[in-house]
């Protein structure tokens, strides 16, 4: 069996006081799209970049492709692609002369026509930079990522600021990615992303791993339990609602009950039953299907995002 | 092709699309020239042929604006990133803005002497050769200097402050603007510092006092060694994320680049003959031989 395309063992990253990123681990094998989940501010994009060779490591060992981005930064670059977060193009360059100017710095590559019509860009060719929509420019962004034909490729955050439905958009091209076997790793903050796009999610928080594995492997950690989130007018005991049927646990988070349950109607029932005698009232009530929001919520206690 | 070919044949495509450019560098250095030709010189084709070097020089020193400029941006905008991660080094980025730059400079130099030439009658351009060289490292070296500022600023207003703090001495202290041999005595000394007064003074030397190449030998090594000097600061100092801060030796090393001139302009102040060569120059020019009918023969 071959080495992991990425290796990454006890990263850590300061910022002056800040540590960005505190003993990060996982391996990324050929063929294979992992995700990092996370909060921003997690050290999701921090990790990308010493893999891309943007910053240097201060403490751990990392490897991508086999070469050490610390020190064969130049080797390195001939084998990745990347779409960035906060990034850009001139204005007024071209979308075919941006495709035309980023392969002319390969070795190897592919034809920039060849993506300009597999991303969908075939009648924006000569559209210059700051005319494109976001959709288009993220479509760039990831045509771009591909000119060198890259060994691995990194897509840092690849649908923030999109709307819903550019951001389908932008999940078939990576899916068509994936089909094709390539190597990704990507970060983001969007659940559904992590659990429609990867093979394997390494969920992230405070600058370490808090959790690795397929997404159903995840889901199955928080066992397969239904999440009922209920608010209240007054407030009750955590004590109280996990004794509830079916329960298996509950916790406050921000001012909402959330419950995990393997039985949810009968849960509701007793969860009624028990209110009414309490005098207390329901507020509010919604049952979400299992999801790595779960795994985040046991783990942390807090929410993923907002 | 390289990356530095492709490079620089990108910013030269980005450069004629941009309004700013258009106005920087082709109608404001043409504006100074009809200023100081029509008005200045009042046509007369010797005072034309001494105004020149000065119109160039202005036209040379810009460089540093637009390169400074146009370099910030990409780091604010993040587009220098993006750069980052592909195989595109430092040197490749400075030296194609360098060499864009360059390409860029020479159309409006060459309409500047044509017109010189056929329109205002000026008899003799003095020595082309010499012009060539002169414009080559003025470019290059006023070019690397506003790498050097991109390199320390953190913002477009920074930078834009910094610009116009190095853009003013330049032009009011070394002759640019009003003659060397007509500043007060002072300031002709303090001119000597400036690395503009040796452009000014070998391009005025060129054109109107027809001198060879080693004839201006002093004025054009300084400028290549600063050039030199200052392309090694920018690369030294070159930033590729807007959230890098400037290193504390960043200061200590764009202070190194004024060394040069400042060694220069002590030894030409003590020993030299540049100012001589200027004030001979200027007043040659105060005593016509006849501004109706001017010859090449008079002196």
């Amino acid at each position: 069996m071959a080495n992991p395309v990425l290796q990454v063992e006890n990263l850590v990253k300061h910022y002056g006081d800040v540590e960005a990123v505190r003993g990060v681990s996982f391996n990324v094998e050929e063929g294979e799209v992992f995700g990092l989940l996370g909060p921003n501010g997690a050290g999701k994009t921090t990790t990308v970049e010493i893999l891309e060779g943007l910053r240097d490591p201060d403490g751990g060992s990392v490897s991508v492709c086999g070469l050490d981005p610390q020190h064969e930064s130049e080797a390195l670059k001939h084998e990745i692609g990347a779409a960035l977060q906060s990034t850009s193009l001139p204005d007024k360059l071209r979308v075919m002369e941006a495709l035309r100017l980023f392969s002319s710095f390969y070795k190897r590559g592919r034809k920039p026509e060849e993506l300009l019509k597999r991303f969908g860009l075939e009648e924006k060719r000569n559209t210059f930079y700051n005319q494109l929509s976001g959709g288009q420019k993220q479509r760039l962004a990831l045509a771009m990522a591909l000119v060198n034909d890259p060994k691995v490729i990194f897509l840092d955050e690849p649908t923030a600021g999109l709307d819903p439905q550019v951001r389908r958009e932008i999940y078939d091209v990576i899916e068509e990615l994936r089909r094709e076997k390539k190597t990704i790793l990507m970060t983001t903050h969007y659940i559904e992303e992590a659990e429609r796009l990867c093979d394997r999610v390494a969920i992230v928080d405070f600058g370490k791993v808090i959790a690795l594995g397929t997404p159903r492997e995840l889901k199955a950690h928080s066992g397969g339990a239904t999440r009922i989130e209920v608010r209240l007018s007054k407030p009750e005991s955590n004590g109280a609602l996990k004794s509830l049927e079916g329960v298996a646990d509950a916790r406050e988070v921000d001012g909402t009950y959330v419950l995990h349950s393997k039985r949810p109607p009968q849960t509701i029932v007793s969860l009624v039953k028990h209110l009414e005698a309490g005098g207390n009232e329901l507020v509010s009530l919604e049952i979400a299907t299992p999801s790595l929001e779960d795994v985040f919520i046991e783990m942390t206690g807090r929410r993923l995002r907002d | 092709m390289s990356n530095f070919a492709s490079l620089t044949r990108t910013r030269i495509l980005l450069a004629l699309r941009n309004k700013m450019f258009f106005f920087f560098s082709v109608v404001f250095p043409l504006g100074m020239f009809f200023l100081y030709a029509g008005i200045f010189a009042r046509s007369n084709p010797r005072a034309v042929s001494y105004f020149l070097g000065p119109v160039i020089a202005f036209n040379v020193m810009g460089s540093f604006w637009g390169l400074s400029a146009t370099l910030v941006m990409f780091r604010e905008q993040g587009i220098l990133r993006r750069f980052h991660v592909t195989p595109v080094t430092a040197t490749d980025m400075l030296a194609s803005s360098l060499l864009a730059n360059y390409v860029l400079t020479l159309p409006t130099v060459s309409v500047e002497v044509f017109l010189a030439r056929f329109i205002f009658h000026v008899p003799s351009l003095g020595n082309l050769f010499s012009l060539a060289v002169l414009v080559t490292v003025g470019t290059v070296s006023f070019g690397s200097l506003g790498l050097v500022v991109a390199s320390v600023t953190n913002t477009m207003q920074e930078t834009q402050v910094l610009n116009q703090i190095i853009w003013l001495p330049l032009i009011f202290l070394s002759g640019a603007t009003f003659p060397l041999a007509y500043l007060p005595n002072s300031v002709q000394h303090v001119g000597l510092f400036l690395p503009a007064t040796y452009l000014v003074t070998a391009l005025q030397g060129a054109l109107y006092q027809s001198f060879s190449v080693s004839q201006l030998m002093v004025q054009i090594l300084a400028l290549a060694v600063w050039a030199i000097l200052t392309f090694f600061v920018a690369a030294q100092l070159f930033r590729w994320e807007p959230e890098v801060k400037i290193p504390r030796k960043a200061k200590l090393w764009a202070l190194a680049t004024a060394l040069p001139f400042f060694l220069l302009g002590a030894w030409e102040n003590t020993n030299g003959d540049i100012l001589k060569q200027a004030q001979a120059a200027f007043h040659s020019l105060e005593r016509p031989a006849n501004s109706d009918q001017p010859s090449k023969t008079a002196r």
